[in-house]
């Protein structure tokens, strides 16, 4: 069975000098019966379903069902394009894939859950953009698909991905620390600085509530897919320069977790609260629902 | 503590915007219209909870719709299901409701088909894209079309239970779980029979063939691309 902390998988995967995106394909030949050719060839049809959802709305401006958001990951895209960007054309690049599966999926495209509809912007945005940085293959990507999971299984076992139970935190943040501690592997960092940068990551976002407008996963949704993949990719670097993390991944999310548990359950994907219950979502809720009951 | 997989983390491939409410929607309504049989010509939705809130703005209604013509929850027709099941001559009407002390993502299906008869099913979307199916016309019964799922009414008489598991044996597939429900000794009970490897044609068959079977349905799992 897999292992249940992150101490754990550094013992295990330093025990055997593997990756953790080799331990994660090991654990699953283990406990299913796909064999390893199925699993990973699994793996690549979500890559693929990746790829498509992060580069869709970049190509033209894809409208959500409630027309509340959209045009955005296109927006980025052209800006990038012209080359005046201020935190760069790796940087903007990366945005404009994370909004695209964002608005993709409220388009009702077709995306990966990853860990969730709500993240799904954020892991494709950051492993993909990694690898065209670095020069790596389709097959880097898988492994870094690889570690991502590995980290999503710790963190699902300790903790929770559902923003109804944790708020963003649990299912931005977590999709954003997968996303991270997968890149410092594709980077060539070690099991332990993986999970230094997945610890970092929650230890940047932690608090952070779930407050949709109207209910939908559009507003502030996407945006903070964006926010996710930034912080994936900047804590990479922050590990990948030797930085550590002060307090330990399975502290960290004990942590996350505990806070998920105390916020109120207004916060808590119920619409109830934070920006969902501004005057202007007001208005904006209001207007989505009246214009779709005339339908 | 839950064993978690890749694939429980990653995935599912969907069509957004939600697993619960788009994803889960359309997976419980292909299983309800799998139970129903072919040749639908109507069916009313019961929305409960979140479902009767949120449903036009998650796309929880053409999904809805989307399961019951066989589509998976990651066909990207799904978004137009309300023009193809106009087409096909299906009748649909969405009502919300309170369905009582039940999960907040629970939709009744009232299935009507060519021949008159009805089928009721009831079942909720319970995270993640994950169903639970629990109840059918009237009869309590659980499973979550995790795996592949045996549906019997029988006449609860002694050895109609081994006789199905016998046939099960003749083809070596073993029973993952099975649970039985019935309203009184002797009368019709329902049967739930979860297995690890999927139900052939010719298994079907011989298992629909059982004398004391009035009725069953077989329900593969809904796994993205056969793998």
């Amino acid at each position: 069975m897999f292992v249940s902390t992150g101490i754990e998988l550094i013992n295990t995967c330093e025990k055997e000098n593997i990756p953790i995106w080799e331990y994660t394909i090991r654990e699953e030949v283990e406990r299913s019966e796909l064999g390893r050719e199925n699993i990973i060839e699994k793996v690549r049809k979500n890559l693929h379903v990746m790829l498509s959802s992060s580069s869709l709305a970049q190509e033209k401006e894809i409208k959500s069902v409630s027309g509340l958001i959209g045009g955005d990951a296109y927006r980025l895209r052209k800006y990038a394009d012209n080359g005046t960007t201020l935190t760069g054309d790796f940087m903007v690049r990366a945005m404009a894939r994370a909004i695209s599966s964002s608005e993709v999926n409220a388009a009702m495209g077709r995306i990966v859950a990853s860990p969730t509809a709500g993240s799904c912007g954020i892991i494709p945005a950051v492993i993909i953009s990694a690898a065209e940085r670095l020069g790596k293959s389709e097959e880097t990507m898988i492994k870094g698909l690889f570690t991502a999971s590995g980290i999503g299984i710790i963190i699902a076992k300790n903790a929770t991905m559902a923003g109804a139970e944790g708020g963003c935190q649990a299912e931005c943040g977590s999709a954003a620390a997968m996303g991270s501690a997968a890149v410092v592997e594709m980077m060539g960092g070690t099991p332990e600085q993986a999970l230094d940068a997945a610890a970092i990551v929650f230890k940047n976002i932690m608090g952070l509530v779930c407050d949709p407008v109207a209910g939908l996963v559009e507003v502030p949704c996407a945006k903070r897919n964006i926010a996710g993949a930034v912080s994936a990719l900047t804590t990479a670097d922050i590990v990948m320069a030797g930085v550590k993390s002060k307090i330990p991944f399975d502290e960290v999310v004990w942590a996350m977790y505990k806070v998920g548990r105390q916020l109120p359950p207004e916060l808590r994907e119920t619409a109830q609260g934070g920006i969902a219950i501004t005057p202007t979502a007001q208005k904006l809720k209001e207007q989505i629902f009246s214009e779709k009951n005339t339908l | 503590m839950r064993d978690y997989g890749v694939f429980d983390i990653l995935g599912p491939i969907m069509i957004g915007p939600s697993s619960s409410h788009t994803a889960g929607a359309a997976r419980l309504a292909k299983v309800a219209a799998i139970i129903a049989g072919e040749k639908i010509i109507k069916v009313e939705f019961l929305l409960h909870g979140s479902f009767a809130q949120t449903y036009k703005g998650h796309g929880t209604d053409k999904a809805l719709v989307a399961g019951i013509l066989n589509m998976d929850p990651w066909d990207e027709n799904l978004r137009e299901s309300f023009e193809i099941a106009r087409s096909k001559g299906i009748d649909i009407k969405f009502t919300e409701t309170d369905l009582g002390d039940v999960h907040p993502n629970t939709v009744k299906f009232i299935i009507t088909k060519e021949d008159g008869h009805i089928t009721e099913v009831t079942g909720s979307s319970i995270g993640g894209g994950n169903i639970l199916i629990f109840n059918i016309d009237g009869q309590n019964v659980e499973f979550t079309g995790e795996h592949p799922t045996i549906i019997t009414q029988h006449r609860d008489l002694p050895g109609v239970i081994s006789k199905i598991s016998s046939v099960l044996y003749e083809h070596n597939i073993n029973i993952a779980g099975m649970r039985v429900y019935r309203s009184g000794k002797g009368k019709m009970a329902t049967m739930a029979l979860e297995t690890d490897s999927l139900i052939s044609d010719e298994l079907m068959n011989k298992i629909r063939h059982i004398e004391e079977i009035e009725n069953v349905k077989f329900i593969n799992p809904i796994t993205e691309g056969g793998i």
